[in-house]
């Protein structure tokens, strides 16, 4: 990874690579994060029964498994490599604001890979209504969005704490509320059969909170990463 | 020493007359006295947040590790005061609106606040190394603080509120409030202010002689 040859972009994408093909090796962080996935749908399909379950409880689980999930996988990316002991040679080759882009990339392509299998599996299990299938498309895409922006930064945090597991669920959470509540509410809408239009407050909230975290996470990063 | 006999004095004559004059608030009844304790309560919370987030900006400038004692304490006594308005709101909305808590969008935002706090601290205590603690908990002091806009201006307003929202400054940004019950309350607002500075400069005192003797130690 030659630091000066390249932009910002490439260089970025060189990181992503290398994450993706550690990842690809051993699947710990994606078999982590989608058995977690599948045992809390399991868990809540089995206990409330198939159908007839209301639009506020539907999305209510939904996002309770998404940010459980999110939780159990999202960290490992920067864990592994201290654990490994490679983040220092990281920081030798690539500078942090291509070090974290890179490790967003690999945040978002795990979460979206678990959250494609997730979701029907979801609709499937729960019997949830399919007709408004795209606006729901929508939501949940910048749900994943915003669920990855605001966690990247404090996964880096976390990896540098003594006590790795419990600690990123109990530090992500008071970040993630606003969007979680925002995102229960949309989804509601949603399944209630209502338009993509009646949620543009919504999206709106979600675009400005994606765009929000990401930039002050590339701010903030390398006074982590430098740590 | 004498400001503080001064504060003594005055904090005294401002409880007195938040019980003597009639209540605030004529529809709401006695209840509303407990707006001269709740909003400076949440407006300290809200101060102190604000600062430990400055001292946090300030640590990742200089890197002195005094800036992170002071974010520390700022973050500490902001908690308490925290603590107090969600008990104080929590007993106004059980005599007002009949439940201790029922999920406003006010009791939401202060509700997250508190759970800021509670990471910050869990995010400390998880950390030895002090100069990696002072950096970590900086940035994410920020980057919590950057949700804050969120929760007080964005989310109320998707949400109904049943809080007393223009009690005090209606929707023209004037004034509710006059004459004495105006002084009561904004001579209150400024005394927990002082109060606040006051309860920081010892926090920073503790801190400062905790380090010295730290250092006397190691000798």
């Amino acid at each position: 990874m030659p630091k000066t040859s390249s932009g910002l972009l490439s260089r970025s994408l060189a990181v992503y690579f290398k994450d993706l093909r550690m990842e690809l090796r051993t699947k710990n962080a994606l078999n982590a994060i989608l058995m977690f996935g599948v045992t809390t749908l399991t868990v809540v399909s089995f206990s409330l029964g198939q159908s007839g379950l209301s639009p506020k409880l539907l999305s209510a689980l939904f996002w309770i498994i998404m940010f459980f999930s999110a939780m159990s996988g999202l960290a490992q990316t920067f864990i592994r490599e201290e654990e490994t002991g490679t983040s220092l040679i990281l920081n030798l080759t690539a500078e942090p604001n291509s070090i974290y882009i890179g490790k967003l990339l690999f945040n978002l392509t795990l979460l979206i890979t678990m959250t494609s299998i997730i979701t029907p599996m979801f609709f499937i299990f729960t019997d949830a209504p399919t007709e408004n299938i795209l606006p729901f498309v929508v939501i949940l895409t910048l749900g994943v969005f915003g669920l990855v922006s605001a966690t990247t930064l404090v996964a880096a945090i976390i990896s540098k704490a003594s006590v790795k597991g419990a600690l990123f669920a109990v530090v992500s959470f008071p970040i993630l509320m606003v969007l979680l509540m925002v995102l229960v509410g949309a989804t509601e809408k949603i399944l209630d059969n209502n338009s993509l239009s009646s949620v543009s407050s919504e999206i709106q909230f979600l675009i400005a909170y994606v765009v929000v975290m990401t930039t002050i996470s590339l701010l903030l990063f390398k006074f982590v990463w430098r740590e | 020493m004498w400001w503080k006999l001064v504060l003594f004095v005055f904090m005294s004559i401002m409880i007195y007359f938040s019980f003597a004059l009639p209540a605030p608030q004529q529809q709401i009844g006695e209840s509303s006295r407990i707006f001269y304790y709740h909003i400076p309560q949440a407006w300290i919370c809200v101060i102190a947040f604000a600062m430990s987030m400055f001292y946090s900006i300030r640590y990742l400038q200089k890197k002195d590790l005094k800036y992170d004692d002071m974010a520390m304490i700022a973050a500490k006594l902001g908690f308490i005061f925290c603590v107090l308005a969600t008990v104080t709101g929590a007993m106004f909305a059980k005599v007002t609106w009949g439940m201790y808590w029922n999920w406003d969008p006010r009791q939401t935002s202060i509700f997250i606040l508190l759970l800021i706090y509670g990471a910050y601290f869990a995010l400390r205590g998880a950390i030895d190394i002090e100069e990696k603690r002072a950096a970590l908990s900086a940035v994410y002091s920020i980057f919590a603080f950057v949700t804050v806009p969120f929760l007080i201006f964005i989310v109320p307003r998707m949400v109904p509120t049943l809080h007393p929202n223009d009690s005090i400054i209606n929707s023209d940004l004037k004034f509710n409030i006059e004459g004495a019950i105006s002084l009561v309350f904004f001579s209150s607002l400024a005394l927990f202010t002082v109060l606040y500075i006051w309860l920081f400069n010892i926090g920073v005192r503790v801190q400062l002689l905790l380090r010295k003797q730290m250092e006397l130690e190691d000798l």
